[in-house]
């Protein structure tokens, strides 16, 4: 958990000459220079948009916030929800309620999406850290099912037509979001902020006693921590930053459906996770390109892409648990220097 | 006649649909927990498996006129096969990690199985005509109760009592209850523990599948049938605690007729009710009502 001294690091060759330095820097903060290029090369998407499709590249985004937020709670928590879609969905359809029927302005129906999500999660959270393991999955996955019986039978939801139609609106009065580079620039800010609230909740000392608990709870009981409070407000956190996401998406696509909300979406977020790498703390963002790229490209051809993705699943799970992620890391960390 | 404010008939008849909907919960959450039981897996694949039995009845029904009694009898048999290769071949790679890669792995195979049916047989439902000697209905007096319906409860029931006999009162019952509780010490008795797993796992999917021919002229045969059932099967798990037969059956039964009446008295809630009651049970008694302290 550690972070590497890069800061002496770099002291240590920077007496040594210009390019070497250079070179130095680059080995050292590999992670932080790819970071650097995505980050450039996202910022220019909208600006190009018949190389890449603006909106797509939302999408992706939506999905690796919901991915690293859920993977937060699997890979970092040790809690393998099974229901992560009702955040997701019914976040979605909240905003879509408070935007389209109540009028409110969109930074009001994010901020509602997101909270109901949260308040869904301590529902959830309550209900499910009893039980540890498989049973968590179940209990969530069930509660999930309940969410997407009660969504099916709510007037403004549509039903299997979805909340269509959902303003994008303006934000704070003056940023009109009916422009694709505004939204995107909207679901960019808002994504990274999402993953940088992660990125801190790890390495806090919130963070550390989470892993204290998922290594070994009896002990961490012992030590006096109140295990439950802690597993609670980390399952807050993850389902608030997966309604983040389900809110941004009803925004971005202008539609809350059921398909937000069914435990398809459950299992496709399990599955980012799982093949991004799940103890690894964005790795799920890369997880969730794969598979919403996989998605959209095998769109047309309709129960295949089940198929194909259920087949990736067992591949996954069998031969890969370590995830892309994983993999990388591995091939990076030389043997003797694993931790 | 009324019955609190309702007509007799029609609070008998819903009565028996939901009986016949927990006779199906019954065997699919006792192959469950036979499964989780030994195998320490729970089996996400059981609805899948249910829908494989149903789709299978449909097939040789519809390519090889192999009518319902044949199906009754051949496509557990087969689906079981297919179930136990399954076990052998993958699930067993991941014995000793984490539960919770048995279950994403049969979750992978459910995406397999559902998109697998949903390319060849499309979305919509097929139609499974109920057999000749089952048609009609008896009449009560109180209530009309068609024949194919009070067969499925018996049948199901039949089957219950079965697998009870089989895992209580025979001497391979006792091999693998000395197998879940100690698989090691059984193993060095010079009992064939992986061998047992694998016909475990394998019984319990044949199960699912005899469910699934069962269920078939009731239920649309689709590729999504299963699914839901499952998750509705998880929640009666969990409410009745993975600790015996008979507690499963009894909490698989009860919930059906729960989730019937309410169909009568405030059908929105029909979908909803049994997720309430887990919610409840999970708040009075997290261990579920017949499960025992200690298991997790």
């Amino acid at each position: 958990m550690t972070k590497p001294p890069r800061s002496a690091a770099a002291r240590v060759t920077a007496p040594q000459g210009g390019m070497f330095f250079l070179g130095a820097v680059l080995r050292k903060n590999l992670f932080a220079v790819a970071a650097l290029v995505l980050l450039v090369l996202l910022l220019a998407v909208p600006w190009v948009p018949q190389v890449v499709y603006p909106v797509f590249v939302m999408k992706l985004l939506c999905m690796a916030l919901f991915a690293c937020a859920y993977s937060l709670l699997l890979g970092f928590g040790g809690m393998m929800s099974f229901g992560h879609a009702a955040f997701f969905g019914s976040a979605a359809y909240i905003t879509g309620l408070v935007t389209k029927y109540w009028g409110f302005p969109p930074e009001v129906g994010l901020l509602a999406g997101t909270l109901f999500a949260a308040g869904l999660g301590a529902v959830f959270g309550a209900l499910a850290i009893h039980r540890q393991g498989i049973y968590l999955a179940m209990i969530t996955l069930a509660l999930a099912q309940m969410v997407y019986f009660i969504f099916l039978q709510l007037p403004f939801t549509g039903a299997e037509d979805g909340l269509q139609q959902i303003p994008r609106g303006t934000l704070f009065g003056f940023i009109d979001l009916r422009n694709d580079v505004a939204m995107y620039h909207l679901v960019l800010l808002l994504t990274l902020g999402g993953l940088w609230l992660i990125y801190r909740v790890v390495h806090s000392p919130f963070g550390h006693v989470v892993v204290a608990i998922r290594e070994h709870e009896p002990r961490a009981r012992s030590l006096g921590y109140p295990v439950e409070r802690y597993k609670l407000m980390l399952f807050v956190i993850s389902a608030a930053l997966s309604g983040l996401a389900g809110s941004m998406k009803a925004l971005v696509f202008q539609l809350a459906a059921l398909s937000d909300v069914h435990w398809h979406l459950s299992g496709d977020v399990v599955l980012m996770a799982l093949l991004g790498g799940m103890h690894t703390v964005f790795g799920p963002a890369v997880g969730a390109a794969v598979v919403v790229g996989l998605q959209y490209y095998l769109d047309a051809f309709g129960g295949w892409v089940t198929l194909i993705t259920g087949l990736i699943f067992m591949v996954c799970v069998l031969s890969f648990r370590s995830g892309i992620a994983g993999a990388v890391l591995a091939l990076r960390t030389r043997p003797g220097l694993t931790p | 006649m009324e019955f609190f404010g309702m007509p007799v008939q029609v609070l008998a008849g819903q009565i028996m649909l939901g009986l016949v909907n927990g006779c199906f919960y019954a065997v699919l959450s006792l192959g469950l927990a036979v499964i989780f039981g030994l195998l320490r897996i729970v089996n996400f694949a059981h609805g899948a498996f249910f829908m494989t039995g149903a789709f299978s009845a449909w097939m040789l029904l519809h390519f090889l006129g192999w009518g319902y009694w044949a199906a009754l009898l051949a496509v557990p048999l087969v689906v079981g096969a297919v179930g136990g290769v399954f076990e052998r071949s993958l699930l067993r790679r991941l014995y000793g990690l984490d539960p919770i890669y048995g279950l994403l792995l049969t979750f992978g195979l459910v995406l397999v199985l559902e998109g697998g049916f949903r390319v060849a047989f499309g979305t919509s439902g097929q139609a499974y005509p109920v057999p000749p000697l089952l048609q009609g209905v008896f009449n009560l007096g109180f209530m009309i109760l068609p024949i194919y319906r009070a067969w499925v409860i018996v049948a199901a029931l039949a089957a219950c009592a079965f697998t009870w006999w089989l895992i209580e009162r025979t001497s391979l019952g006792a091999r693998l209850r000395a197998a879940t509780e100690k698989p090691l010490l059984t193993q060095s008795f010079g009992v064939d523990v992986p061998r047992l797993l694998t016909f475990t796992y394998a019984g319990g999917i044949a199960l699912a599948a005899f469910t699934g021919v069962l269920a078939a002229p009731i239920l649309h045969v689709n590729s999504g049938m299963g699914s839901n059932l499952v998750i509705i099967v998880f929640a009666i798990v969990v409410i009745g605690g993975m600790g015996s037969i008979f507690g499963s059956i009894v909490t698989a039964l009860g919930i059906g007729v729960i989730e019937g009446l309410t169909k009568v008295w405030y059908s929105e809630a029909s979908t909803t009710v049994i997720f309430v009651v887990m919610a409840l049970v999970l708040l009075f008694r997290p261990r579920g009502l017949f499960g025992k302290e200690g298991v997790v």
